[in-house]
């Protein structure tokens, strides 16, 4: 064990008291004294930044795999708009390029991308630093943890290169057609697509581990649960979503790829093809359905937990006021993980199942809306009458409550099984999960890094570019979808490669142009937020201590940016919540979460 | 197990604007469960499991309602397994009890004996494997030969993935310089792994018994 850390606050105290006459406060409590972190100390290059160990690190670079197999997610969803807006202009661009670029975009976003970079990403750097350990629990768990997960997107990646190309089977993987000829990819292309995701679903659970026994077991002396800030409830309950949700996945990724390499017939009914009946028979396929469900709707919620957690940060520091109604939003937080957990078939309504199956899952569906709502209110009374400062995180997180609601009221209709059945499979199904878990968490993806990129780097992100990606980003957002609820409305079906000349596709070619080009400008302007990240590590303008004066602990560590251990010699003590901002007969503007009652006298508590 | 707040609603309903909670949550130690972090993670990666294993049962029960569901007849060998991982059990769980009692003389020999009897169960999952490939009943003739064989292979790989940590523990142990409270704790997290993948077999065997 290291002796780096041992704590020694009594001794240090007595000798302040014999030296200047210092008397410790009435309130004084000593920090944490159990040491049962080991920490492994990185002597080279490789076990400093590459094998690296540190959360923080590991934070990083989860992000960046993450932020790269996303910026070919971005690529992928160019080609099939470019087929969309003009047909048959493009060589490249055939039904089964398109196809592939479909599935993979779609599994890309939502699992690569936004559940790696929330939960592996920001649960990774900010977890051990907000509640105030000085890594996660178990660091080298951790660090394999992120090497699974390069290693299930480079499999990804493989699949691009096989024969036959990466699967075209829609995300949803829907059996029998998955594996059956005439499905792009359906030799090489889907093995590697389900292998990546048990890979993921592994690594995953390794790094979910962590965080989950940190957030329990590793707080700093005085952070109780309910004075965590709420971007820790958000990704803790998150975790806890997807270390339960995971497993469905898990669990038909192998029974699919057995289906298909040994030809069982665990969802595979029985098939004719070509004259011939195959070998298959009896397979269920609507039980993959359901498994996948299982998994995928919570999956919303683990991307969307976190989201609402960190805007609800961000909002609260950037309006310089407390957040309202914490513990509603923690109770909120908690009603929306366990809800999630019994909604999944409002995603199968058109599956031919009994329709009072679809009545029950239209009320839970339903229900939820009511936890959600109470958020949506609380953040808008948190900025009622708040010091608000329209920094580049706050235009994030303003745009990302407009897009949630706006995605959310869509969320309403299709959740009715009557309103379902006209929509269902029509481009405003495409246009209501954009909004919901498409453009809204993103949003929050682009408030945290503007946030907290001064926390990571010591600098900030250029104001100009940043101003230009959040206009173009928010404007180019609602140019693309909002046209496209109207498609659905018009009855244009997705999925379709091309609709040839439908009679009602006439006003929905226009549409579908002008759709494209926004879709290629925002896309565009996300690589120009790329050039600003790596140019401002750098170049950026340096940032001075706590830019934005923020309570929670991460900006308070002595080295900053916070480096190995993130806390010195003492672990801080925390005596309030993360959100003192302007509070009644302070003499301080704000108060950080390590800061004594009795060095704020006059200071109210404000009931939560 | 001894939680501190056991109770998530009385957690969320506690007014920490309140002077005398106020008072309580500062001297708070971080801590919500009065459990080591290692033993939290083995709870942790069983109740993933128990998720698997459950979603599979599941399955299982939904697949086995369609009518070319074939039975698989279980030979006596399966029986014999069983014995062998019960008796397994029990042997870890005596070791478990040695090593409370400080008497690393005999663990020793208890922890070999553990390894060896896993070894010997898992050859004897193979040979049943063995004996449905003679008898020509493949992963592809029935769903029901499907499960079998995939969830005694999960269950087998959950095995072998204990092992790993059973062999990090005797190697341990074997060494001249051993510490105790490291080799206690592995000892009987192993042990609480083991019990728990016997529970799964029983369960899972139970299942295929039945039907």
């Amino acid at each position: 064990m290291s002796d780096e850390y041992i704590n020694n606050k009594m001794e240090a105290k007595s000798a302040d008291s014999s030296s200047g006459g210092y008397a410790p406060p009435a309130d004084y409590i000593p920090a944490k004294e159990s040491q049962d972190q080991e920490l492994y100390h990185a002597k080279s290059f490789w076990t400093r930044w590459v094998f690296c160990q540190d959360a923080k690190v590991i934070g990083v670079q989860y992000a960046l795999t993450a932020t790269a197999i996303g910026m070919i997610g971005l690529i992928l969803s160019w080609g099939m708009r470019l087929q969309l807006g003009f047909p048959e202009t493009f060589s490249f661009l055939g039904p089964a390029t398109y196809y592939q670029s479909v599935t993979m975009h779609g599994m890309i976003m939502v699992i690569y991308l936004l559940t790696a970079l929330f939960l592996g990403g920001f649960g990774n750097y900010l977890i051990p630093l907000m509640v105030g350990a000085r890594d996660m629990v178990f660091p080298y768990v951790n660090m394999v943890s992120y090497w699974m997960f390069l290693v299930a997107v480079l499999v990804l990646l493989a699949s691009f290169f096989v024969p036959g190309g990466p699967t075209g089977a829609g995300w949803t993987l829907y059996p029998p057609q998955a594996i059956m000829p005439g499905t792009p990819g359906s030799e090489m292309g889907i093995v590697l697509m389900l292998v990546s995701l048990a890979l993921f679903v592994i690594g995953f659970t390794m790094g979910g581990l962590n965080y989950v026994i940190t957030v329990l077991q590793s707080r700093t002396r005085g952070m109780t649960l309910m004075r965590m800030p709420l971007s820790v409830w958000g990704i803790f309950t998150a975790t806890v979503l997807a270390l339960l949700a995971f497993p469905a996945l898990f669990v038909a990724a192998i029974m699919m790829t057995l289906d298909n390499l040994l030809g069982t017939s665990f969802f595979m009914p029985e098939i004719f093809s070509m004259g011939e009946k195959l070998k298959y028979g009896g397979g269920s396929p609507i039980l993959f359905q359901h498994l996948f469900w299982f998994f995928g709707h919570p999956e919303v919620y683990i991307v969307a937990l976190p989201a609402f957690g960190i805007v609800s940060d961000i909002i609260s520091v950037h309006a310089r006021k407390n957040i309202f109604g914490y513990r509603m939003m923690v109770w909120a937080i908690v009603i929306i993980g366990a809800l999630s957990f019994i909604v999944w078939a409002h995603h199968m309504y058109v599956s031919g199942m009994n329709p009072w199956f679809g009545f029950f899952f239209a009320t839970t569906t339903l229900i939820i809306a009511i936890p959600t709502a109470i958020k949506v209110y609380n953040w808008v009374l948190t900025l009622w009458r708040g010091n608000i400062h329209l920094t580049i995180p706050m235009l994030f997180a303003l745009g990302f409550i407009v897009t949630f609601v706006n995605g959310g009221i869509t969320g309403l209709f299709l959740g009715n099984v009557i309103i379902d059945v006209p929509l269902s499979d029509t481009y405003f199904v495409v246009a209501h999960f954009h909004m919901v878990m498409g453009i809204a968490p993103i949003m929050v993806v682009f408030a945290a890094i503007y946030h907290w990129y001064p926390l990571i780097t010591g600098r900030h992100l250029n104001q100009v570019l940043g101003k230009i990606h959040f206009w173009v980003s928010f404007v180019g957002a609602y140019a693309i979808y909002f046209p496209m609820h109207y498609l659905g409305f018009i009855g244009v079906p997705r999925r379709y490669f091309e609709m040839y000349d439908s009679p009602y596709m006439t006003s929905a070619v226009g549409l579908n142009q002008f759709i494209t080009i926004a879709a290629l400008i925002v896309g565009f302007t996300q690589f120009l937020f790329l050039y600003n990240i790596f140019t401002s590590w750098y170049k950026g303008e340096k940032s001075e201590r706590n830019p934005w004066k923020a309570n929670s602990l991460e900006w308070h560590t002595p080295d900053y940016p916070p480096t190995h251990g993130n806390f010195g010699k003492e672990l801080p003590v925390v005596y309030r919540w993360p959100y003192d901002f302007s509070v009644p007969g302070s003499n301080k503007e704000y108060i950080p979460q390590h800061v004594a009652p009795s060095e704020v006298p006059g200071a109210k508590v404000e009931k939560t | 197990m001894s939680e501190k707040e056991l109770n998530i609603f009385k957690l969320l309903s506690q007014k920490p604007w309140e002077p005398s909670q106020a008072a309580i949550d500062n001297e708070h130690d971080g801590k919500t469960l009065a459990s080591s972090k290692v033993k939290l993670g083995v709870r942790t990666i069983m109740v993933v499991s128990t998720v698997i294993f459950s979603l599979f049962v599941v399955s299982y029960s939904d697949r086995m309602l369609v009518h070319d569901w074939v039975a698989l007849s279980e030979p006596g060998l399966l029986w014999i397994n069983t014995l062998i991982l019960i008796f397994t059990s029990f042997v870890f769980h005596k070791t478990k009890i040695l090593s409370d009692k400080n008497e690393f003389e005999k663990v020793k020999n208890y922890l070999l004996l553990v390894g060896f009897l896993t070894f010997v169960f898992i050859t004897g999952q193979l040979l049943v494997w063995q004996y449905y490939v003679n008898i020509g009943q493949y992963a592809s003739t029935n769903p029901a030969n499907a499960f079998f064989y995939l969830l005694t292979a999960l269950h087998g790989l959950h095995l072998l993935g204990g092992s790993f940590f059973w062999g990090r523990a005797t190697t341990k142990l074997f060494n001249k310089n051993f510490k105790v409270l490291k080799i206690k704790q592995a000892i009987e997290l192993c042990a609480i792994y083991w019990h728990f993948l016997l529970i799964v077999w029983l369960v899972l065997f139970g299942l295929m018994v039945i039907t």
